[in-house]
């Protein structure tokens, strides 16, 4: 089958309304109550339609930045309702209220969903066999259904769901369906093929940078080399000289959600908007050309000598702050614990800014025709960008259509919509269709960024090695601060613990204590894939290996009793210690590191296998175990961990931002370089059998990665690596 | 503005662009094949890759005024009629791509590789492929999957 919004569909679609029998949740319940939408006419898009031909369309309301949710939330659906996915035509959900949260993030797009998009499915399967029954007088427990049809179990007569579409659309909605139990499912829980698997070989797959509009011309902006600030001056003779170029305009970007004010503790005001200058075009190169040739001088409304180097000093002062205490960590009295200590170990760890970096650069083509927009763009969450959209351009919600594309990949960057609203700026300026392109170079210098962090961990032990106090700082930027102007000051951030909480950090320590000291990064920041999970997990699981490096203690031994009653993380750790045969006598310089963490609800153990070489150190190999509650499709849940082994592997040993005078030093991928073919150990993951519910599947692989790195280079060179990224091959 | 003629996908086609402009912004704003995408604009990711004559290159930084009306430009659209290259069907095979921006390139630039040496050690993959990022990280299934495209290509020479 191919993707429906494969080329040719991708904008016809949007016109299907001849719906028959259609379910989803009406305007005003909020996704919280399914209701039934009769017939053509009524202004409710579904999630499923059935239409008298047979055909069955599914409304997907995540989008798929390479994760797998285009294959899964419907798979939700069609499982329910009995039908084959590759019968089905699946349709991007456009923002609507009525579809609820359609943020993909946060690993979030199974674990909301998992019994909402069930439910839908069987309402309507029961609704159908209610129908056939109605039709063949016979009782419900006569009929079964399989691949789009009801089965008469006593004549095998069949009727397809086509042909029952019009007499199920009459039928009241059943309040409570019954959904299938594990051994009755016939496409979750066993590896299988996504649908967009073949338009992503043949090039046929529509990425946001795919799109072409009639009459559309096309754009590129300069923005402030400062990320904030104004344009003081500028002339664009030389650019509107290029031919093709039809506009040289002021616009601006707008920063997240969220009421500007200075009450939080910082200049809101500055960091509301940053202008910028557009040039808009007939042709891209031609945008592309102009842009180099504008003079535009800058001011940079104080931001011109930042730098992440002191942003760093004032993290590391911070350090020496207790911080705001966060209630889900807290355990006894760490001070106390600690004046008892034996011995006492400390560590100071730092992670850098990350840029995203998606394949695909940020873009997005909009049309604003006075109080209609419709957009075409990779983003993560349609409902947020009609919100975001609705605001700035003062447009009535239900006038704004999004049409969500495939993305280029995102890794949270996709989550907001800046971008989306530059280019409905200039748009509504230009009156035309505008495809906005951001270059690799807007995308590298202007974030936002993951926010580097330091951590500043502290642990006391008694004479046995035993560990009896652990306390773990963290020291940066709120993300909560920069996307929703949160004021951080006096409260913890509290997505910022993720990871490190007891119950993503189940560690029996007797005394425990996180707290967060909040530091101004003076640039825009955001989630990047794991969040803080990934600059956490990284101090906290490298300093259980310092502790039993301290205390003696074999690191795996260490984490086995501290986690004694959290019986899945041992299993996971056994597990992980059979497939990478943890206990086997190495060679010389050979070292096995592990890790083990939960975030996004699943937990995920690395072991790495390092050799010591004559300059450096090589990694052999990478062994990880999953364990993400029922295993929808194994295989895509295998694909989500070796891609984190690799992105994580990337920001461990490559690339970071760095920034001073007010601007970012990498530009391109010569400079923010990332791991090539050549460079990614081979590996070897299991995923762990379950039928608990279903946790997240495209991020929890990374947090545990660059600490089992570090443990291994330890082991094999004594080194310890505190500050990421690292030069393997300088140790 | 001039006018050029290139060959794309064994088509020939006139176009009128500016003679710096690289083909990769001729082949999909003027002549319309979008497979091939832009990831870095300076020869460092390799998302635009096409074949020229067969072999590899970066079309962003490919000026069209460089190209004759002889050259034969392959982009991924023309690599097989149906998707049946056989690096095509293994990638499928080996559930490849995930975001699938990069792929296109990828698998020209695998294509390119088994044209050339049927048989590639896994140095010889690494060498190849180098030029191509991957964000999404598939580059142990890009490995296997070029080993049993090898395979098929050579199944199906000997059959
Ligand atoms: S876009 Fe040409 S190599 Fe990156
Ligand atoms: S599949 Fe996403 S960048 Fe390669």
């Amino acid at each position: 089958m191919k993707p429906s919004n494969s080329r040719r569909d991708f904008l016809r679609i949007s016109t299907t309304s001849a719906f028959v029998l259609a379910l989803g949740f009406s305007s005003d319940s909020r996704g919280k109550q399914l209701q039934k939408v009769n017939a053509a006419g009524v202004q409710i898009n579904p999630y499923i339609n059935i239409n008298e031909s047979g055909k069955v369309t599914l409304f997907n309301p995540r989008p798929d930045m390479g994760q797998g949710t285009y294959q899964i939330l419907p798979m939700l659906l069609a499982e329910e309702l009995d039908i084959p996915l590759d019968q089905v035509e699946i349709q991007m959900t456009d923002g609507s209220d009525r579809f609820g949260s359609q943020l993909s993030g946060g690993s979030s797009s199974v674990r909301t969903r998992w019994i909402p998009l069930r439910t839908a499915g069987a309402t309507v399967r029961e609704m159908l066999v209610q129908a056939a029954a109605n039709r063949w007088k016979v009782s419900l427990s006569d009929c079964a259904t399989k691949d789009g049809f009801v089965i008469n179990k006593q004549t095998q007569a069949k009727l397809s769901y086509g042909e029952l579409v019009e007499e199920a659309s009459h039928l009241p909605v059943p309040t409570k369906p019954k959904l299938k139990s594990f051994a009755e499912f016939t496409q979750l829980g066993k590896p299988s093929m996504r649908p967009d698997v073949p338009a992503k070989v043949d090039g046929t797959a529509i990425f946001g940078m795919d799109v072409q509009l009639p009459g559309m011309l096309y754009a590129s902006i300069v923005h402030s080399p400062y990320i904030y600030g104004k344009v003081q001056s500028y002339d664009a003779t030389k650019a509107m000289a290029v031919k093709g170029v039809r506009f040289v305009l002021k616009t601006e970007r707008v920063f997240f959600h969220g009421p500007y004010s200075d009450s939080n503790g910082f200049d809101q005001k500055l960091r509301g908007k940053a202008e910028a200058i557009a040039v808009v075009s007939e042709s891209y190169w031609s945008a592309l050309k102009a842009k180099k040739l504008l003079q535009i001088s800058w001011n940079a409304l104080g931001f011109g000598e930042t730098a992440t180097e002191q942003y760093f000093n004032q993290a590391k002062a911070a350090a020496l702050n207790e911080g705001n205490e966060y209630k889900d960590a807290k355990v006894g009295d760490f001070a106390k614990a600690l004046q008892l200590s034996d011995y006492k170990v400390q560590g100071t760890y730092q992670t850098p800014f990350m840029s995203h970096a998606p394949m695909e650069p940020c873009n997005a083509t909009v049309f604003v025709q006075g109080d209609q927009v419709e957009v075409w763009a990779p983003i993560q969450g349609p409902d947020g960008l009609v919100n975001d959209l609705s605001t700035y351009l003062g447009v009535k919600r239900e006038n704004i259509k999004v049409n969500v594309t495939f993305m280029g990949g995102a890794f949270g960057r996709k989550a907001v919509s800046d971008f989306v609203m530059q280019a409905a700026n200039l748009s509504k300026q230009v009156n035309a269709p505008v495809k906005l392109i951001w270059t690799r170079e807007d995308d590298i210098q202007q974030g936002p960024y993951r926010p580097g962090m330091i951590s500043a961990m502290q642990g006391g032990l008694d004479k046995d090695g035993n560990v009896l106090a652990f306390e773990h700082r963290l020291n940066g930027a709120s993300i909560m601060a920069s996307v929703f102007k949160a004021d951080m000051r006096k409260n913890p951030d509290p997505w910022a613990g993720e990871g490190i909480n007891l119950e993503d950090s189940p560690y029996a320590f007797p005394a425990r204590r996180n707290s967060f000291n909040w530091v101004d990064p003076q640039m825009p920041v955001l989630w990047w894939r794991s969040v803080y999970a990934s600059t956490n997990v990284f101090a906290q699981e490298s300093f259980i290996d310092e502790l039993a490096a301290e205390g003696e203690k074999d690191p795996l031994d260490l984490r086995l009793h501290l986690l004694r009653d959290a019986p899945k993380f041992v299993a996971v750790l056994n597990k992980l210690a059979e497939i990478s045969d943890y206990r086997a006598k190495r060679k010389q310089g050979v070292s096995i590191g592990i890790s083990i963490a939960r975030s996004f609800a699943s937990i995920v153990a690395h072991a790495i296998v390092v050799e010591k070489q004559n300059a450096g150190v090589k990694i052999k190999h990478v062994y990880s175990v999953i364990d993400c509650g029922f295993p929808i499709n194994p295989d895509n849940i295998k694909a989500q961990v070796e891609s984190n082994i690799v992105y994580g592997l990337s920001a461990a040993v490559c690339n970071q931002i760095t920034r001073s005078h007010g601007k970012t030093d990498q530009s391109n991928f010569h400079e923010y370089t990332v791991l090539r073919q050549g460079e990614i150990p081979a590996s070897t993951i299991f995923v762990m059998p379950s039928q608990d519910e279903p946790g997240g599947v495209g991020e929890p692989g990374l947090p545990p990665i660059a600490p089992a790195l570090c443990n291994a280079v330890f082991l094999a060179t004594g080194k310890r690596e505190r500050t990421l990224p690292f030069d393997l091959s300088s140790i | 503005m001039s006018i050029y003629q290139l060959t794309v996908n064994k088509k020939k086609h006139r176009v009128d662009v500016d003679s710096d402009t690289p083909l990769l912004w001729v082949i999909r704003d003027v002549i319309g094949y979008t497979g091939t995408k832009f990831g870095c604009g300076m020869g460092l990711c390799g998302a635009c890759t096409v074949l020229l004559n067969g072999s590899p290159i970066r079309s962003c930084s490919t000026p069209v005024s460089t190209l004759k009306a002889t050259d034969k430009i392959t982009t991924i659209e023309g690599l097989s009629e149906k998707a049946t290259h056989p690096v095509q069907e293994a990638w499928v095979e080996a559930q490849v791509p995930q975001c699938g921006y990069c792929q296109s390139g990828q698998i020209l630039a695998a294509s390119a590789l088994l044209a050339s040496n049927p048989n590639p050690t896994d140095e010889d993959i690494d060498n190849a492929m180098a030029g191509n990022i991957c964000r999404c990280g598939t580059y142990t299934r890009m490995r296997q999957a070029i080993h049993s495209a090898a395979k098929k290509i050579q199944t199906a020479k000997k059959s």
